[in-house]
């Protein structure tokens, strides 16, 4: 790691929450990582910003995770959406809370195209509704595939028989 | 002087009005007369120009390097539109690993990147020895450092190789995978595998090095650098490649990074990002190696870089080799480390503490980890979640692949079917890494 890391790190921090004050409700600085916790509401302000002033062009990973089962947590589902600034060799997550009964989520494929299939592989892993999506299809599972895999209370043994072929009209005349 | 007429076109023109070309019905063998009114009829063939056609490439097409499907919508041989479909060979990595402890993850990380097994387990290794405060020892960061960097020129002698073997010219197959059996040998006596190795350990490595290794190594390293050079003689001034691969799904640096893509696929297009060299780890900023770019980011730059690439990993193993110092391989420390197994015999702590090891696992402390290393498809990632049990809550693998095939659509929308190929395989996906 790089010595000036928790230097710029410690500055970053300090922008973004004299930018967006209170939606950022926590920042998560364990094993010298940055995390900022922000409010679901303002997802695509934060990273609009990251992206636009900070740089960070690269998107990394879109990760879902199911909190069921940790001991302490905020809403059911989060989203971890990990940036990379290839300018300034700099990392960070951002990090969002979201409730079971409102899985909607904007869009961010539209700023890194990355996050297309990144968000997609959410969606049918936790069922997360990407608003504004191109094409929210299911990518690695089985176009018939029911449930979401990746949830804690799907089981794991939980195989499903699927058989037909997807006619893939959608990503076909998905934008490019 | 001859007093024949010229011939005057309209004499084969039929009645009603179409031009022909001027041959006569006696060309054929009277059955067929194409002057008849009725020759068409029936048939009724819509202009070809104008229909698309409609094609699957895979999932089960040679040239795929794995299964997964391209549906392409064709005008004549250009692509006009394509869908991209993967998932065949989705094994659900992440949901299995959540019930096995962390030990038991380095196996399943193989499966990640078959050709490069080993670059996985390091990586995966390294997140976690980061999770958990561990400094491995020095012997240990520089056979791991060795091992991945064989593990490159592994990588990228199966990538260059296909690709050219897609475009027409096995020979060149053979020539790297010659030379590539030969460091599958090495380490086949180092792991005692040849495809899965699973060798390192979180805080060390399965078992040192055998005798005579580091000079086989040695011996070894002779022979790959003239593979390459006979590859290159063949390809680099080829006329027949250049035309198949120069401009050929070329993007700039900035999709490219929009994309999401790193590694190879990402420095051919002139972006130097390199994690050996902007955030070196395992003591890479001790060695002198040059990270080589592309300009064009085409099919034939994403081609030369990994060649060239393969001539610095050889840089770095040469100076390496020489610099595995003695000294124990597993770090020191009781949470994740074995006792030695005459003292499991003979003392009651060390019993327990192998009884708890095998039992429970190690066991990081709660938090979460965003570690990525350098691996020969680009940059992978793994996102774990620990809750400080012995099961990893959750881990999140960010393959190289993904986001370079995420670009596949926007590379071969527009160019011909035949590029197609030369496309998938410069990008050297490799579908367990993809699907997971």
């Amino acid at each position: 790691m790089n010595q000036n890391d928790t230097a710029r790190h410690d500055a970053l921090v300090l922008k973004v929450r004299e930018r967006f004050g209170n939606a950022v409700l926590d920042v998560d600085r364990s094993f010298d990582d940055c995390a900022l916790i922000v409010d679901r509401t303002a997802l695509r302000d934060v990273l609009l910003y990251l992206k636009n002033e900070h740089r960070f062009n690269l998107l990394m990973d879109i990760a879902g995770v199911d909190c069921m089962n940790l001991p302490k947590y905020r809403e059911r589902f989060e989203l971890i959406y990990m940036l990379y600034s290839v300018p300034d060799d700099l990392r960070v997550r951002v990090e969002i809370a979201v409730p079971e009964l409102e899985m909607d989520v904007p869009t961010v494929s539209d700023l890194w195209k990355s996050a297309n299939w990144a968000e997609r592989e959410a969606f049918e892993m936790f069922g997360f509704n990407f608003v504004g999506h191109p094409c929210q299809k299911r990518l690695l599972t089985h176009h018939e595939f029911v449930g979401f895999p990746l949830r804690k209370d799907y089981p794991i043994m939980g195989g499903q028989w699927c058989t037909s072929t997807s006619d893939m009209t959608e990503e076909l005349n998905e934008p490019r | 002087m001859s007093d024949q007429k010229p011939i005057d076109i309209q004499d084969f023109v039929p009645h009603d009005g179409a031009t022909r070309a001027p041959y006569s019905s006696a060309d054929f063998d009277g059955d067929v007369d194409p002057s008849r009114d009725d020759f068409n009829e029936g048939l009724d063939l819509p202009d070809i120009n104008t229909t698309p056609m409609y094609i699957n490439i895979g999932p089960t097409h040679p040239a795929t390097h794995g299964t997964f499907r391209v549906y392409a919508r064709l005008d004549g041989e250009t692509v006009e539109k394509a869908g991209v479909d993967i998932g065949y060979l989705h094994r659900g990595f992440e949901k299995i690993v959540e019930i096995k402890q962390y030990g038991q993850v380095i196996p399943y990380t193989d499966r990640l990147n078959y050709c490069s097994g080993l670059t996985n387990n390091v990586a995966y290794c390294k997140a976690m020895e980061r999770m958990m405060g561990l400094e491995i020892t020095e012997r240990t960061r520089m056979i791991r450092l060795i091992i991945m960097e064989i593990q490159r020129i592994m990588d990228h002698m199966i990538c260059c190789g296909a690709i050219i073997v897609d475009i027409g010219a096995l020979t060149n197959f053979w020539y790297f995978f010659n030379a590539r059996e030969k460091l599958n040998e090495l380490l086949e006596a180092l792991t005692g595998a040849r495809l899965t190795y699973s060798y390192t350990r979180i805080g060390g490595l399965a078992w040192d090095l055998p005798p005579g290794w580091r000079d086989n190594v040695k011996a070894v390293l002779k022979e790959i650098p003239p593979a390459i050079a006979d590859v290159r003689g063949l390809v680099e001034k080829n006329r027949i490649f250049q035309d198949r691969t120069r401009g050929v799904g070329a993007i700039s640096a900035e999709d490219a990074i929009s994309f999401g893509w790193t590694g190879p696929c990402l420095r051919s297009t002139g972006a130097d990002l390199d994690l050996r060299k902007v955030r070196p780890y395992y003591g890479y900023e001790q060695f002198d190696f040059d990270i080589p770019v592309g300009a064009n980011g085409d099919a034939y730059d994403r081609v030369i870089v990994r060649i060239e690439e393969m001539n610095e990993s050889l840089k770095i193993i040469h100076q390496a080799i020489d610099r595995v110092p003695d000294g124990p391989i597993n770090v020191d420390d009781k949470r994740v480390t074995l006792p030695a197994k005459d003292k499991v015999h003979t003392s009651m702590e060390a019993l327990i503490n192998h009884f708890k090891l095998v039992i429970e696992g190690v066991q990081p402390p709660a938090g979460r980890i965003y570690d990525a290393t350098e691996t020969p498809n680009g940059e992978l990632g793994f996102y774990i979640i620990s809750d400080g049990s012995g099961h990893p809550y959750r881990i999140k693998v960010r393959p190289p692949c993904f986001y370079t095939m995420n670009g596949l659509k926007f590379l071969i929308e527009g160019g011909m079917v035949a590029d197609i190929v030369a496309i998938l395989g410069g990008l050297n996906v490799i579908a367990g890494e993809l699907d997971r």
